[in-house]
């Protein structure tokens, strides 16, 4: 579903370099390294409060970084200006949003509009694509997603799992270079997550690109390129999936590990 | 009873009216210009602008803590003297207008701190402005959720009207005032002022409940659940 035309493969998508993020004087990143490439699927695993949702919030720019740099798809979003830290000015970021959409754990619906307003809602409004042809292409992802005759309803009237759905809908409608889920599943009653679950695989084998940060360890192992493992806001460890989960290397990804498979 | 049912009423009735008529007309304009007031102050003090904030509060502040009464005496009686000078008409909605205002900006900003606030990021995520956020998001739910309360504001700014006779507008209360001074009759015709002043809020709050009613879009509705059948 996403833009996956005119690409190299193996090309950089995103590429973040040293960044940093302090809220006070508690630094949630210290320094993150991290590429992802066009068609890849990353995940970012760790123990809670270990940074990997601020690692992602800082991809869009929800939460500024307070150092290091960001390039996305060529254009430096932040970084070293005449030796001040600046980030790139709003517009810039906007636009940057609307090709690297998020998922959110709570899923941030707009409660007073309909399941098909929430998905046409950028194309139209931020995008300002053709209206007919927005609705069109909303109500193909709705099928997909398989909410097309949930269109008329509204938020509050979905369980969380068709929620997720529709979040997931309105940022594929987006038509996105990368998209970006905060723990998609974790607000979820237990039997609601395979529907959210597989509607992102679904997304993964059409050659989508996407960082998932999540918890459900099965999940990243079957579906992951890379896996990468934050704790104490760095990223302690990275590799395929087998080799993270099978021979994880650090002690604290030993005992990670460990705590989930308990 | 006679003489009240058949004489008085028929007799001051019509200048009564034309009283009321004003006061309706006091109450519509400050009313609307209270919401103007009322909105932009409440989007002012959740601005970052910190000296707007600070003014913005202290305008809230002052209005809440004097009586109503004195700001239309100071409006009409005090401005003067600093060259700004108001027929009692406009006085009396300018006074009547900032007060509410000060109040309405109150039930705004609880309005759109109560609407979930996810929604900002869910809009930011696709792209959108603050601007747009608020202008498309938030600010249609915070509204909704303002209604009763802005109808409740109304009924007593309806009654609240009677202050501006003080300040010689010829509304209602002083329409009655002035029969009274010439026909030294306060029991009948007090009566009948309240009559109308009672009749006027009745019907209002009717119009407020209807309109309540409208307003209330179909995600805030009872009923509000995922049909039986129907698989997540």
């Amino acid at each position: 579903m996403a833009h996956v035309d005119n690409v190299m493969p193996g090309k950089t998508l995103l590429q973040v370099r040293d960044l940093k993020k302090r809220f006070g004087h508690f630094e949630v990143l210290k320094t993150i390294d991290l590429a992802i490439e066009e068609g890849k699927v990353t995940f970012l695993i760790g123990p809670s409060g270990g940074g990997k949702s601020t690692l992602l919030r800082c991809l869009n720019f929800l939460e500024k970084p307070s150092g290091g740099e960001i390039t996305f798809d060529g254009e430096r979003l932040c970084g070293e200006e005449a030796g001040r830290f600046a980030c790139a000015p709003e517009s810039v970021l906007r636009r940057v949003r609307t090709r690297m959409p998020m998922v959110f754990q709570h899923f941030n619906l707009f409660n007073h509009r309909t399941v098909l307003e929430n998905v046409v809602e950028g194309p139209i409004f931020v995008q300002r694509r053709n209206r007919d042809e927005a609705i069109t292409h909303a109500q193909d992802i709705l099928r997909r997603v398989g909410l097309y005759d949930w269109s008329d309803r509204f938020p509050g009237q979905l369980s969380g799992g068709q929620k997720q759905r529709v979040a997931i809908a309105r940022a594929v409608a987006m038509k996105p270079d990368l998209i970006l889920f905060d723990e998609p599943t974790s607000a979820l009653d237990p039997e609601l997550v395979s529907g959210v679950l597989d509607t992102i695989k679904a997304l993964a084998e059409e050659g989508s690109t996407m960082v998932v940060v999540t918890h459900e360890m099965a999940f990243a192992r079957r579906l992951a390129d890379t896996v990468h493992f934050v704790c104490d806001g760095v990223i302690a460890e990275s590799g395929p999936p087998a080799q993270l989960f099978d021979n994880p290397r650090s002690e604290r990804l030993k005992n990670f590990i460990g705590s989930i498979l308990r | 009873m006679y003489e009240f049912f058949v004489i008085l009423i028929p007799r001051h009735m019509p200048f009564l009216i034309e009283g009321a008529l004003v006061t309706v007309q006091l109450a519509v304009l400050s009313i609307a210009v209270g919401i103007v007031i009322g909105l932009v102050v409440a989007l002012g003090r959740l601005s970052s602008f910190r000296p707007f904030r600070w003014a913005l509060t202290t305008y809230v502040e002052i209005w809440r803590d004097v009586p109503l009464i004195v700001q239309l005496l100071v409006i009409y009686f005090t401005l003067p003297e600093i060259g700004i000078s108001l027929p009692a008409f406009a006085a009396g909605v300018l006074g009547l207008s900032l007060n509410v205002g000060a109040y309405l900006s109150e039930v705004f900003r609880a309005a759109i701190l109560s609407v979930d606030s996810g929604q900002k990021d869910g809009g930011l995520s696709i792209g959108m402005s603050r601007v747009m956020i608020y202008r498309r998001i938030i600010l249609p739910q915070a509204l909704r959720i303002a209604v009763p309360t802005i109808g409740g504001y109304f009924i007593g700014l309806l009654k609240d009207t009677s202050l501006v006779s003080y300040i010689s507008v010829s509304e209602l209360l002083r329409n009655g005032v002035i029969i009274i001074s010439n026909t030294f009759q306060s029991m009948q015709i007090y009566l009948m002022v309240a009559l109308i002043y009672f009749v006027l809020s009745f019907v209002a709050s009717i119009l407020v409940a209807r309109l309540e009613r409208r307003l209330t879009p179909a995600y805030l509705r009872a009923g509000h659940i995922t049909p039986a059948g129907a698989h997540p």
